[in-house]
């Protein structure tokens, strides 16, 4: 099959950046679509070009290197999955495809297509843990989850940490990303202890990150590859303001957050 | 030089607990002069970069990805084994031990294997406090599955994701250190080489991949956790940044590199489609729990599998293996697929294919069920190849998957060189000739959280290193030497890619050291590798510039070290004149086709010394010496 490219060419933070078109022939409905870059890669390579710079790692989507707007769209046309596992059979022959990096404020272009997500591993360390020392824990069957409790854990867990989300929403929100966390430790019984000092914490960190705030768009759950449900930004919200009016939150914001 | 591998004395059962309560500590206060170095931040390097924060050290962590949540262990998929003995089906730390050792050929070490049985249990009550989302039962108790090699269900896993859990809770133990700023972490680096100073490993030259500059980092001690060498392959089931480099130039610095033809091909990866390829993807051996492998009897039968009857397939594991069936280890499962395909019965494009099929057990359990197990992995396999699973079996062949070899280690994971460690894929010590499913997420978690923290405070305690400078002229001569490799590799203005290097580099390897091997063929491999890697600094076009981030010029510094060291794998292959797990020499076999290990001969851990640039490799022996276990051959049947 045949395909037209537009890709985001932009040598580095400081420079403007611009659409390079790329006429694809040859190309295989059974390549993924990072090997259809690949092969245009090895053909820029040939006549020595620069090749299109790209994050990926484990092309099985679960890393969450990968990621590229394609026609408007993180991640391409197909629901639920990430670049890395599209296919080109998603394309109709002849197709035309606009490829960007993510946009956001909080994610900076490096080159190309590849850009910085530092902002993310930030809110992580922020709060998006629990601290448990190694070699401290309990016999794990001490601790009882209720199966249920566990199922949607995971569901949460399941976040790659892409940041598709942000691409998507119209305010390049985090909201849905913070979720997952917050979410994933408050439904499980070894998450309670810090659980109001960690969304206030994860929240100020994502504030400062310069990431906007949610205004119920839902684009960020079409996008997510890993179907992470916008319900968890209500399990978030809840938290939060149960959280931030609490006495407990005062004392995070006065010490700072963990103590 | 001597290998010592410093087992304790003792009977088995004690050692570690005894050596435990012996090591050397380091005084809390002086702890935080102690800075460590941590290459790598998947479930090993996380892990122990966490717990030794947690500890007191100082420490820096390296990886090469944007972030450390994005190291390789994420992709595993299965889960991970711990003699928990929830199910009461007669699991205990002696059978996991036994397994393990059995299900690496009897070619691992016997104390290591039985640390790490030992603290199984205690990485599943780890990971559970840090909140990682195991699979439970109704009544809120841990889940278990079996896997293939064993009779017990041993196996923790969340979903089809326990790889990506597991990180992700070391990921987070990780960030917590990091934000009390007790860990520097340095994403997008990338360590190009080791400085050894009066015989003790003193710090690394890193490349940081975003601006290009290349820079000395000090330490007291290293820790290498920089995983596997499948991509020597070239395709594998790695991911595509793995590499050999940072293990590689340890060797080169004088660290032996142990075993490094034991390379394990996984049963279950879905097939290629063509020449376009970039990496092969696994399907997790759990669906071997309840998928039945066939192929057809006949040759060259072309019918969809809906049409062929029952009595024209044949189940041959099955048929060769009725106590183990489906559930034979990879080793055996992988070289049986090769063989019934090179029989010519195999299915799909290229004859490279055998069915995985769930058929029977969707009648028997109920659609239902199956989503509920494997439904990620369905939708997995519907997204790369377009079938549905639920419609027709899935296609499944062999692919390169996980290294046994690595770094040789001591008890202490120490490697040859004082102060240098490796921990994970990156060493070789626990899973001998074959690894067992769920067993390399059980090690790299064993050896990060609980055998490094004190390993490496006995070397400091006894050590005591001295401080050193980054501008010691040691580190300024290796931080040259680095430079001068990415100045030769750009100026190369050949006319072929690193890529194109690395896919010729791969087939010779998959072709002559891969499921199987024999000396002729790995004589023409090592002939052939050293014509590609000549042509390779004479002809290779990598483009860009060193001070940017340019990916060209990371694949060719990986392709590069590939290059050297794929002769020392074949090198390697070729002396082991026996087979045994995924070694699979030709020429030694039973009349069944299995392995043929010769115990006499090769009951040893080769480690391989380098002894300059085109020189061969010296050879030094560790005798595995078995006191617990009783020398068998492999049976599954």
């Amino acid at each position: 099959m045949r395909v037209t490219l537009h890709v985001w060419r932009q040598p580095g933070p400081a420079h403007a950046g611009v659409f390079v078109r790329y006429d694809m022939t040859d190309v295989s409905p059974d390549m993924s679509f990072l090997e259809m870059l690949d092969v245009l890669n090895q053909q820029l390579l040939a006549r020595k070009d620069d090749p299109i710079a790209f994050d990926h790692d484990c092309r099985e989507g679960i890393c969450g290197a990968c990621g590229m707007v394609i026609n408007g769209r993180p991640h391409g046309p197909q629901r639920a999955t990430t670049t890395c596992q599209l296919h080109m059979r998603s394309f109709a022959d002849g197709a035309e495809l606009w490829i960007e990096p993510w946009r956001a404020r909080a994610f900076p272009v490096i080159k190309d297509l590849v850009v910085d997500r530092g902002a993310f591993d930030r809110i992580v360390q922020s709060g998006g843990f629990i601290t448990a020392r190694t070699g401290s824990a309990p016999e794990a069957n001490t601790l009882l989850v209720p199966k249920r409790d566990a199922d949607l854990a995971m569901d949460a867990a399941a976040c790659i940490g892409c940041g598709a989300c942000v691409a998507a929403c119209p305010n390049a929100s985090a909201m849905l990303f913070v979720a997952a966390k917050v979410s994933h430790l408050a439904l499980l019984p070894q998450g309670q202890p810090e659980r109001a000092t960690r969304v206030v914490s994860m929240v100020a960190q994502m504030d400062a990150e310069g990431f906007g705030a949610c205004t119920n768009h839902g684009e960020c759950m079409a996008a997510c590859p890993k179907d992470i449900s916008i319900d968890f930004i209500v399990q978030l919200n809840r938290d939060y303001w149960k959280a931030a009016t609490s006495r407990k939150a005062q004392a995070v914001s006065k010490d700072g957050g963990d103590s | 030089m001597e290998l010592r591998s410093h087992i304790p004395d003792g009977p088995l059962a004690a050692k570690w607990e005894r050596h435990r309560s012996e090591v050397k500590l380091v005084n809390p206060a002086n702890k935080l002069k102690h800075h460590i170095l941590v290459v790598g931040s998947g479930l090993a390097g996380a892990s122990a970069a966490a717990s030794l924060a947690e500890l007191g050290y100082r420490v820096s962590c390296f990886c090469f990805q944007d972030s450390p949540r994005r190291a390789h262990s994420i992709a595993a998929q299965g889960g991970i084994n711990a003699a928990k003995n929830y199910q009461n089906d007669g699991d205990s730390v002696f059978r996991l031990f036994y397994d393990t050792i059995k299900g690496g050929d009897f070619r691992a070490r016997e104390a290591n294997v039985y640390r790490l049985a030992e603290v199984s249990a205690r990485i599943i009550d780890q990971c559970t406090a840090q909140g990682v989302p195991f699979a439970r039962e109704y009544g809120g108790l841990l889940a278990n599955r079996s896997f293939g090699g064993v009779q017990v269900s041993r196996t923790f896993y969340a979903r089809g994701q326990t790889g990506q859990q597991l990180l992700l809770g070391a990921y987070q133990a990780l960030s917590r250190q990091v934000g009390i700023g007790t860990v520097q972490m340095h994403a997008r680096h990338e360590m190009l080489d080791l400085v050894v100073i009066d015989g003790r490993a003193r710090g690394i030259i890193v490349r940081d991949l975003v601006t290009g500059a290349v820079s000395a980092h000090a330490g007291d001690a290293v820790v290498l956790a920089t995983g596997g060498y499948s991509n020597v392959y070239y395709l594998s089931t790695n991911a595509k940044g793995c590499n050999v480099t940072a293990i590689w130039r340890a060797h080169k610095r004088g660290a032996t590199f142990a075993n490094p033809c034991f390379t394990q091909i996984h049963p279950t990866c879905i097939p290629q489609t063509g020449p376009h390829q970039s990496k092969l993807t696994l399907m997790s051996e759990s669906l071997r729990n309840d998928g039945r492998i066939w192929v057809p009897k006949k040759k060259g039968d072309t019918r969809p599998p809906h049409q062929i009857p029952e009595e024209e397939r044949d189940y041959y594991l099955e048929r060769l293996y009725p106590s183990y069936g489906n559930l034979a280890p990879r080793d055996i499962a992988s070289r049986r697929a090769k063989e019934v395909c090179d029989e010519g019965r195999g299915v799909g494009p290229g004859g490279h294919g055998v069915y995985l099929d769930f058929r029977d057990a969707i009648a028997r359990l109920g659609r239902g069920v199956i989503a509920e197990r494997y439904g990620n992995l369905f939708e997995m396999y519907q997204r790369i190849t377009g079938e549905d699973p639920f419609q027709g079996p899935m296609r499944i062949y062999p692919a390169p998957h996980y290294t046994m070899g690595g770094l040789w280690v001591d008890y202490n994971l120490m490697t040859t060189i004082d102060g240098l460690y490796a921990i994970g894929e990156a060493n070789f010590s626990d899973h001998g000739a074959n690894r067992l499913g769920a067993s390399a997420l059980m090690q790299g978690l064993a050896d990060g959280y609980f055998i490094l923290p004190y390993t490496v405070g006995d070397y400091l305690a006894q050590a005591k290193p001295a401080k050193v400078d980054p501008e010691h002229p040691a580190f300024r001569q290796v931080r040259g030497e680095v430079g001068e490799q990415v100045r030769r590799l750009l100026a190369a203005s050949g006319r072929k890619t690193a890529d194109a290097f690395h896919r010729e580099l791969g087939r010779v390897m998959w072709d002559k050291c891969g499921m199987s091997r024999n000396a002729t063929g790995l004589k023409q491999a090592l002939g052939r590798i050293g014509a590609l890697r000549d042509e390779f600094w004479k002809d290779v076009y990598v483009g860009g510039k060193g001070e940017e981030l340019n990916q060209s010029l990371e694949h060719a510094g990986r392709v590069a070290d590939f290059f050297e060291f794929a002769e020392l794998m074949c090198h390697d292959a070729l002396h082991r004149e026996e087979s045994c797990g995924c070694h699979f020499r030709e020429e030694y076999q039973t009349p069944e086709g299995e392995a043929q290990r010769d115990d006499e001969r090769f009951g040893y851990v080769a480690a391989w010394e380098f002894a300059g640039a085109g020189k061969e490799p010296v050879l030094h022996k560790e005798s595995l010496v078995f006191e617990a276990v009783h020398l068998a051959q492999r049976s599954y049947k």
